[in-house]
C-alpha cells in the first residue's frame, strides 16, 4: 500500500489516462498471464450468454439463416405453451424448497459436527459429502423407492401391513416432487457445506470466550450474536452456491422417473430446454428459454445477497 | 461460581448437557438417512441373483459374492468397443481438463490477486458473477461454438469447456489473496525473478491446499462425463457412459448396475479421502465479501 501512495505522489503530475497508461505498461505482464483463461472464459461463458440473449430473439434452427423474430419467441412461451408455464413453476418449487433446505441442513449439519475430535468429523464430513462427491450415485434410490415389491421401502412397508400395494414413488403424480425433493436434499451437501466447516474451524475462540462473558448462555445466542455475523463471508458463498445448484436437478427427474414423468409432474426447465435444444433443434426457441432459466438464476441470486446483506447489521 | 463444563481440559461454553444430547440424536438420525442409501448400494452390489429377489428385501447380505462385478466386466466386454477404450477416453480427458485447468486458474488467480493492473477487479467481477448460473444456461450456444470450432465429436469438445471453470479460479484467488504475502513475492522480485518464475516458484508452492482443492473438482466434473451433445463415435464414448448403459437393461442386470455404481464412486471417494484436510483448508478462504 505504502509504496502505492509513494508512486502516487511520484507520478502527481499525471493525468488519469497517463496514469492507467502507465499501470498498464507496468503490470502487463498480468494481461499475459490472464490471457489463456480469459480468453477460454470469454469463449466458453461470456459469447454463449451473450450470443443466446441475441438467438432468442431469431428463429435460428442450425441450418438455415436465421430471421429476426422480435419478441415472438417469448410472446409464444409465456402465452400459448403451457408446458412452459408447467416447467417453470416447477423449476421454481425445486429452486424454493431444495434451495434454501440446502443450504440449512448444511449450515446445521457443519455447526453440530465442528465440535467433534478432527478424525471423527473428518469422517462425518465424508458420509455427509459423498452423494453431492459421487455425481450418478442416487440411481440407488432405484433399488429403495422402487415401485414394485422388489423396492425396499415398499417391501418393508407391505411385510409390515402399512400399505396393500406398492407406493408407486416416480409414477404417482401425488409422489413424484416429494420424492424429487428428498432426494436432492440427500445429494445437495456440496461446496457450501464444506465452506461451512471450514468457516466454523476458522472462527476465532476469544471472541467466544468473550462472548460466554458478556452473558451468552446457550448456543443459539452464541449462533447469532457471534457466529453468523463473523461467517458472514461463507454464507454469501455458501447462498450462491446452494441456489445455482438447486436449478440443476432435472437429471434426477430424467433418470429416475424415466425421461419424461406422468403428467409432466417435475417437469422443469432443464427438460423443455433439451426438448426444444436438442431433440427439435429450435434453438431460437430453446434460448429463449434458456434466458429466462438465466435471469431466474441471477434473480434469486441477487434477492438472498441482498437479504444476507444485512445479517449483523442491525 | 457455577461450575464449568470442560471436555478435554477445555472449558465448553454456552453449551447445556440436554442440548448436547438433542444434538446427537439428531445427527445420529440424519446420519443414518444419510448414509443408509449408499451401504444399500453396496449391499445390492454384494448380493448373488436369488438374494436379490427376494421378498421382503433384505438389508444385509448373506452370501456376498462378487458375481455381479464379474457379471458387470463380462457385459463391458461384449461391446465391439474394448473396454480398456472406455477408461482410456476417461482417463485422458479427466487428465487433460484437469492439468489444463489446474495451470490457467492458477496463473489468471495469482495475476488478479497480485498484480493491479487496469481492470484486474472487473474482471474478477465478472468471473464471480457467473458463480450464479449453471452451464446449462450456456450449453447450446457453446454446442454451436464448439461445432464452429471443428472440435464436435473430439476430446477437445469435452475438455475444452472444462479448462475455464469459475468456481476454480474463485478458490484459487481467493486462496492467494489470504495465503500469499505480497512481501515474499516483492523480495523475490527484487532477486531478479521474473514474473513467471514468481508465480511458479513462489507462489504456488504456497498454495498446495488449493491446487489439491482444484484438482478434485475438475476431476469429480470429468470423471462423471456420461452421455453428451458433443461425442457421438463409439470409440470415443466414456466410462460413464457406458456403464450407464448396463443401467438402461433394466431390472434383469440389478445388481450388475449397483456394481457399476459402486466402481464409478470408489474414485472420488478415495480421492477425497486423500484430500480432505486440505480441500477444507482452502474453503477457509473461500467466503465473498461484499
Amino acid at each position: 500500500m505504502a509504496k502505492k501512495e509513494k508512486e502516487v505522489i511520484a507520478h502527481g503530475d499525471k493525468t488519469r489516462l497517463q496514469w492507467t497508461w502507465h499501470l498498464m505498461k507496468q503490470y502487463k505482464i498480468g494481461y499475459v498471464m490472464i490471457a489463456p483463461y480469459v480468453l477460454l472464459f470469454t469463449l466458453i461463458t461470456v459469447i454463449p450468454v451473450f450470443s443466446g440473449i441475441l438467438v432468442s430473439f431469431t428463429d435460428f434452427n442450425l441450418l438455415q439463416m436465421p430471421n429476426w423474430v422480435g419478441l415472438d419467441n417469448y410472446i409464444n412461451l409465456f402465452i400459448n405453451d403451457d408446458l412452459f408455464i408447467t416447467a417453470v413453476k416447477n423449476t421454481m418449487i425445486f429452486a424454493i424448497t431444495v434451495g434454501p433446505g440446502s443450504y440449512i441442513l448444511s449450515f446445521i449439519v457443519a455447526w453440530f459436527i465442528n465440535e467433534l475430535t478432527p478424525k471423527v468429523r473428518a469422517f462425518v464430513t465424508l458420509i455427509f459429502y459423498a452423494p453431492s462427491l459421487c455425481g450418478g450415485i442416487y440411481v440407488v434410490f432405484n433399488y429403495i423407492f422402487s415401485g414394485d415389491s422388489y423396492g425396499l421401502l415398499n417391501g418393508w412397508l407391505m411385510n409390515w401391513g402399512i400399505i396393500d400395494s406398492p407406493i408407486l414413488f416416480f409414477q404417482d403424480v401425488k409422489m413424484i416432487m416429494p420424492t424429487v425433493i428428498f432426494i436432492a436434499l440427500w445429494m445437495s451437501l456440496g461446496t457450501a457445506f464444506l465452506s461451512f466447516i471450514a468457516g466454523f474451524q476458522g472462527l476465532d475462540r476469544s471472541q467466544l470466550e468473550a462472548g460466554a462473558v458478556d452473558g451468552i448462555t446457550n448456543r443459539w445466542q452464541e449462533l447469532w450474536y457471534i457466529t453468523l455475523p463473523s461467517m458472514k463471508p461463507q454464507l454469501l458463498f455458501g447462498a450462491i452456491m446452494s441456489i445455482t445448484n438447486s436449478f440443476g436437478f432435472g437429471a434426477i427427474v430424467t433418470t429416475l422417473c424415466g425421461g419424461i414423468p406422468t403428467d409432466y409432474v417435475g417437469y422443469t426447465l432443464s427438460h423443455h430446454l433439451s426438448e426444444y435444444g436438442t431433440t427439435r433443434w429450435e434453438f431460437g426457441y430453446a434460448c429463449a428459454i434458456s434466458m429466462v432459466l438465466f435471469f431466474l438464476m441471477i434473480g434469486s441470486n441477487m434477492l438472498v445477497q441482498k437479504m444476507l446483506s444485512k445479517v449483523g447489521k442491525s | 461460581m457455577k461450575k464449568l463444563r470442560t471436555r478435554k481440559h477445555r472449558v465448553v461454553l454456552s453449551r447445556s448437557i440436554g442440548g448436547d444430547f438433542g444434538v446427537t440424536i439428531f445427527m445420529l438420525l440424519l446420519g443414518v438417512v444419510m448414509f443408509f442409501p449408499m451401504y444399500y448400494l453396496i449391499i445390492q452390489s454384494l448380493k448373488p441373483l436369488d438374494e436379490l429377489f427376494y421378498f421382503p428385501p433384505r438389508m444385509y447380505v448373506t452370501n456376498p459374492s462378487f458375481e455381479n462385478f464379474s457379471d458387470l466386466f463380462n457385459l463391458l466386454n461384449t461391446s465391439w468397443v474394448p473396454f480398456s477404450r472406455y477408461l482410456f477416453n476417461t482417463v485422458f480427458i479427466t487428465v487433460c481438463g484437469t492439468f489444463g485447468n489446474l495451470i490457467l486458474s492458477s496463473m489468471c488467480a495469482y495475476a488478479l490477486s497480485k498484480l493491479p493492473f487496469p481492470g484486474n477487479k472487473f474482471t474478477f467481477q465478472v468471473i464471480q458473477k457467473s458463480l450464479m448460473i449453471n452451464s446449462e444456461v450456456a450449453q447450446l450456444m457453446i454446442f454451436v461454438i464448439i461445432s464452429k470450432l471443428g472440435m464436435l465429436d473430439s476430446y477437445w469438445a469435452i475438455i475444452v469447456p472444462a479448462l475455464a471453470t469459475p468456481l476454480g479460479l474463485y478458490l484459487m484467488k481467493q486462496f492467494i489473496d489470504s495465503n500469499v504475502s505480497t512481501e515474499i513475492l516483492e523480495s523475490a522480485r527484487l532477486d531478479g525473478a521474473g514474473e513467471f518464475r514468481t508465480f511458479w516458484s513462489i507462489a504456488m508452492p504456497m498454495v498446495k491446499p488449493a491446487w489439491l482443492t482444484l484438482i478434485i473438482y475438475s476431476f469429480q466434473g470429468l470423471w462423471n462425463t456420461g452421455q453428451n451433445i458433443y461425442i457421438y463415435s463409439e470409440q470415443l464414448k466414456t466410462l460413464n457412459f457406458t456403464i450407464n448403459q448396463v443401467l438402461l437393461e433394466g431390472i434383469v442386470r440389478s445388481g450388475a448396475s449397483a456394481a457399476a455404481t459402486v466402481v464409478m464412486m470408489i474414485v472420488p471417494i478415495v480421492v477425497f479421502v486423500v484430500s480432505q484436510s486440505r480441500i477444507i483448508e482452502t474453503m477457509g478462504s473461500s467466503g465473498m465479501k461484499d
